[in-house]
């Protein structure tokens, strides 16, 4: 991408396209990107408007149990690292009834917001706060980014998968109710608006971050008119973008594929609960939860967070020992601040993270290792150029 | 017959038989109330199905009589037209012939398209009240996969749940989709898994859910697995997230030992869990039914572009077919089976060309016979 921006060779698609689009591709992409290194064709050249280097405001909400000592990761490397980043801390747990006005307002104004797991405890009888911030801001997309770490170890290869997961509405509707004494009803509600919008952005993440397939992952021979308008709805958009090769899988067989043949999958798309399952056994094949970064994204506000599994805050052996993983918040961070239009932090950060794992000296419990978080972020620290 | 019958329904209430030694690949599934200490034949009911059915079955015919199992096969096969009392392709007698049998085998079904009669598979499940679907994954040793060392047992609730097909359209551009949860189909699903870990000497029964966002619906699932649990105190009983449960899956199936869950949930970590062992071709599955009724099936598709050529694997339906044995309390020849099949892979000498060799389907079963 970043050749053909600083190559004066006319590839049709890049050529036409505006100066601001490419930037918010290159921006936008979650790929490794180069580093900010000399290329061949001589270095990279982001130029930005005046004043975009001012710092940015972000807030921040370390969350549950490990929540608090990623985010303290987080904050550690980028203070070192002298990240034009400052951050409004809010601390909100789980089990609250309802995000606090202050914290919803402070997200309202930034825009951006890296968040620590909320754990919604089981029966409680609490509506989870994770789905009520995507709801209230409306962050239809949720994006995960499953692909092989070098140096991580795992069962399959060539894994490189982009799961794009409709937010707001399917299963996770919250409409329930009990219809006579042992007889409960749940609500999954598919509307074509939402389907439309997330099939577009699946699409349009795909172009602009040149994946060259994207799949839609349903259910359709059951449940018929439901995920049928989803498939609709994607079919049509897939005819707005024909250099995307398109194509649908049902979601059982969806995950008999990943676990035996990852590398068929490009970039996924589907509605909130499948959205859910394929996403975690991605992250899962991939490496773990604890490696994968994503955020939520809506038209107005974006959360970054760890990609899959963000109610999921560890346990207390984790905690009193401090092994907590902050590899995926640290890559969300990254992330954030591409999307921040800050491409070259970004870059360092993520090269720096990855030399860590390719070294591998430094391995969390989940890894079978025994570090702490601190002397992960010591170490990415070192590796910062 | 009459008599037959009436002896069976007489028979004494449920026993529970330990199989194996605890985990081990085994699946019993103790029917109530049957007797099957006597050689008389038992009747099963057998749908060969189609494409690679016929030839499947043929197979499971031949290494049934190599081992002398006193089972005579009832054979029915799909019709092309619609019978009108059951609003499918299966026909009525087929059914009633599974009701009284109690037992039955059932091949890969390719569902006609079109309109105006019910899937083949939802036919049968409503008609015959399957409401618990059971699938032993077990590494087969022999045969590398990424994932050695799975040994877990998925029952899924095959009545309700996301699948009741309550579907309606609102307004134009929104579907609403009905997920129930009854107290009674979650109990009954619950009861049958625990029965079964006693069974077969398994030591832990993990329920899987989303209750911290389906409160009410999963809510309710869990309640009743908490009930059950409660029975069964020298079973551990947990619960698992299903999004955790997925990564753990995928990073360390020895994690788990059976597992219970609703329908939709079930669907998907079932056909995980296979796509752990390298696919359909190679899981045996079985449907339990209300009163002890049984339908062991093999849950691939009908692979028509290999129909008629020799090539099919029979291993599911076999599996399968060892499954509705230990059904029936005939454990030492399922043992018998189950170990040839075991060894016959393992040895790989002869191997069907879906686990990368080149015998043909009779060659492997010939394999299994003389291994018997």
């Amino acid at each position: 991408m970043v050749h053909e921006l600083s190559s004066n060779r006319p590839t049709a698609p890049m050529a036409r396209r505006s100066i601001a689009k490419s930037l918010i591709g290159l921006l936008l992409s979650s790929k490794p990107g180069p580093s900010s290194r000399l290329t061949a064709s001589g270095s990279v050249t982001y130029m930005p408007s005046p004043g975009e280097g001012a710092p940015r405001v972000v807030t921040l909400i370390p969350g549950d149990g490990i929540g608090p000592y990623v985010t303290d990761a987080v904050e550690q490397v980028m203070k070192a690292m002298h990240a034009p980043v400052l951050f409004e801390k809010y601390d909100i747990r789980g089990d609250m009834k309802s995000v606090p006005e202050e914290v919803m307002a402070s997200i309202k104004k930034n825009k951006v917001c890296l968040k620590g797991g909320l754990h919604t405890p089981v029966g409680g009888g609490v509506n989870s706060l994770n789905v009520q911030l995507r709801k209230e801001l409306d962050l239809y997309a949720s994006l995960v980014n499953c692909c092989n770490l070098p140096g991580l170890p795992t069962r399959h290869e060539n894994v490189d998968i982009v799961v794009i997961r409709e937010n707001t509405e399917g299963e996770y509707s919250g409409l329930e109710h009990e219809v006579v004494p042992g007889v409960v009803e749940s609500l999954k509600v598919i509307t074509k608006f939402c389907s439309e919008r997330i099939a577009l952005y699946a699409f349009e993440y795909a172009n602009l971050n040149n994946r060259k397939k994207v799949t839609a992952v349903h259910k359709a021979n059951i449940m018929k008119l439901a995920d049928g308008l989803f498939l609709e709805s994607c079919r049509e958009v897939a005819k707005r973008y024909p250099g995307i090769k398109y194509n649908e899988i049902i979601v059982d067989n969806c995950c008999m594929q990943l676990v035996s043949k990852p590398e068929q999958f490009d970039v996924m798309v589907t509605p909130n609960l499948y959205g859910n399952l394929v996403a975690n056994t991605a992250a899962g094949i991939a490496g773990g939860t604890g490696f994968m970064p994503g955020g939520n994204v809506g038209a107005d506000h974006a959360i970054f967070e760890q990609g899959a599994s963000a109610g999921n805050v560890g346990n207390i052996k984790i905690l009193d020992q401090k092994k907590a993983n902050p590899v995926a918040l640290l890559l969300s961070s990254a992330m954030m601040l591409r999307h921040l239009l800050f491409p070259s932090f970004a870059d360092r950060l993520e090269n720096a993270v990855k030399g860590v794992i390719l070294e591998g000296k430094c391995r969390t419990k989940d890894l079978g290792g025994d570090s702490t978080t601190q002397e992960v972020v010591d170490a990415v620290i070192a590796a910062l150029d | 017959m009459a008599s037959r019958i009436i002896r069976r329904v007489a028979g004494s209430g449920a026993r529970c038989i330990l199989a194996s030694p605890a985990k081990s690949p085994s699946s019993s599934l103790p029917a109530p109330g049957r007797d099957f200490s006597s050689q008389t034949p038992i009747t099963a009911t057998l749908f060969p199905g189609d494409e690679i059915g016929p030839e499947i079955a043929e197979s499971v015919k031949q290494v049934f009589k190599a081992a002398e199992i006193p089972i005579k096969w009832e054979e029915h096969y799909i019709g092309t037209e619609i019978d009108p009392r059951t609003q499918s392709c299966l026909t009525w007698e087929s059914l009633e012939s599974v009701r009284c049998n109690r037992v039955g085998l059932k091949g890969p079904m390719a569902t006609p398209i079109g309109k105006g009669h019910r899937s083949l598979n939802l036919t049968m499940r409503k008609e015959l009240n399957l409401y618990a679907n059971v699938r032993p994954c077990y590494s087969l040793p022999g045969y590398k996969t990424r994932y050695d060392n799975v040994n877990l047992v998925t029952i899924r609730e095959n009545t309700e749940g996301e699948y009741s097909g309550l579907e309606h359209q609102v307004v134009r551009g929104v579907v609403e989709s009905l997920k129930i949860i009854t107290r009674s189909a979650s109990l009954r699903v619950a009861e049958y898994a625990f029965h079964y870990a006693k069974a077969n000497g398994r030591e832990r029964v993990s329920a899987i859910h989303k209750a911290n966002i389906m409160q009410k619906t999963d809510g309710l699932f869990l309640e009743c697995c908490r009930e059950v649990a409660e029975k069964y105190p020298e079973i551990k009983y947990e619960e698992v997230i299903i999004d955790n449960c997925c990564m753990m899956l995928v990073k360390n199936p020895t994690l788990f030992d059976v597992l219970v869950m609703p329908n939709l949930y079930g669907d998907i970590i079932s056909d995980l869990c296979a796509g752990l062992i390298r696919g359909l071709g190679l899981t045996p599955s079985c449907n339990i039914g209300e009163g002890g009724i049984a339908l062991a099936e093999a849950v691939h598709g009908s692979a028509p572009d290999i129909a008629g050529k020799n090539m099919a694997n029979p291993t599911a339906l076999l599996l399968s077919s060892v499954m509705m044995l230990r059904h029936l309390n005939l454990n030492e020849k399922a043992n018998q089976i189950q170990n040839a099949i075991i060894g016959t892979i393992a040895d790989g000498k002869y191997r069907t060309a879906d686990l990368g060799g080149s015998s043909s389907t009779t060659e492997f079963t010939n394999a299994i016979c003389d291994n018997l």
